[in-house]
């Protein structure tokens, strides 16, 4: 059960519609190492996780990383909001704008639809956690591009907000491969 | 008290929420890992005290962070009142 909280993680204020950056920023919501594809892998790889703190942990970043999708979303719909189509053909998002109007879809910047091809759930925990520490130094990378591409710091303060998000997953999933690998040899052993 | 300053005032108190729940999510995560560190626990509890009383206060004045049962309404449905999460925003209108 999720309980729906009424409010960001990190404020999003963005002040100044930016239709090329919201192109820049989308595949983060809908992309192979955006958000959506982080949060439904450890939902879903979660199941098969052999400890308490494996579940624990796939959980709750699980969990964060939809309100990361939000935050997304938000910064996408802000950007988009209050442009014209004029700034639209300039800033090269027609092809989006022609499908989707100015509305938030998964997508990547390109237009490529969200697809769960993106992840995987192996139901062999040691593979997954390497996807996982994996997803989150892409996600890293990801951020560390849109905030050069950026030069408004209402942008670049989320970006850096979910940059250091993704360093601490990191960290976390690192010590849960750790505690699954002496798990699994302490069963070895038995 | 106009209505710019009221919704300033209902910002940084939901600012000051975001900053404290924070510190709880980054200590749930730390304590799902180390289960058995007593300083990372009473921090979190001391944390999430903090976070329940700010909840309170902003819930009375500004309505229901939380739906589903979670948090009372008032007379009329308040769960529906904007702005959205996503609608946090003040505009320079482009065109
Ligand atoms: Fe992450």
């Amino acid at each position: 059960m999720w309980v729906y909280e009424k409010k960001l993680q990190y404020p999003v204020r963005i002040k100044n519609p930016n239709p090329k950056m919201a192109k820049y920023i989308i595949t983060q919501y809908g992309g192979p190492d955006g958000e959506l594809a982080a949060s439904l892998r450890y939902l879903s790889q979660r199941y098969h996780m052999p400890i308490p703190e494996a579940k624990a942990v796939l959980n709750d970043i699980g969990t964060e990383e939809l309100a990361h999708f939000e935050m997304v979303g938000a910064m996408v719909y802000q950007l988009m909001k209050g442009a014209c189509p004029e700034e639209i053909k300039m800033a090269d998002v027609g092809t989006y704008f022609a499908d989707h109007d100015n509305a938030v879809y998964p997508s990547t910047g390109t237009g490529v639809p969200f697809t769960a091809a993106y992840i995987q759930s192996k139901g062999d925990p040691i593979a997954d956690l390497h996807e996982d520490l994996a997803a989150e130094q892409k996600a890293r990378a990801t951020y560390e591009n849109l905030i050069k591409l950026a030069d408004d710091p209402d942008v670049i303060d989320p970006l850096r907000f979910l940059r250091e998000r993704e360093i601490v997953h990191f960290q976390r999933f690192g010590e849960v491969l750790q505690k699954v690998r002496e798990y699994m040899e302490s069963k070895k052993y038995f | 008290m106009n209505h710019a300053h009221a919704d300033n005032e209902r910002r940084e108190l939901l600012d000051q929420i975001r900053a404290i729940e924070f510190m709880t999510i980054d200590l749930n995560l730390y304590l799902d890992t180390h289960p058995n560190d007593r300083r990372a626990l009473n921090e979190y509890n001391y944390y999430t005290r903090q976070l329940q009383a700010l909840r309170k206060e902003y819930e009375m004045r500004y309505g229901p962070l939380t739906n589903f049962g979670y948090s009372l309404s008032q007379y009329p449905w308040a769960w529906i009142n904007e702005p959205w999460p996503w609608e946090e925003d003040h505009y320079m209108e482009g065109c």
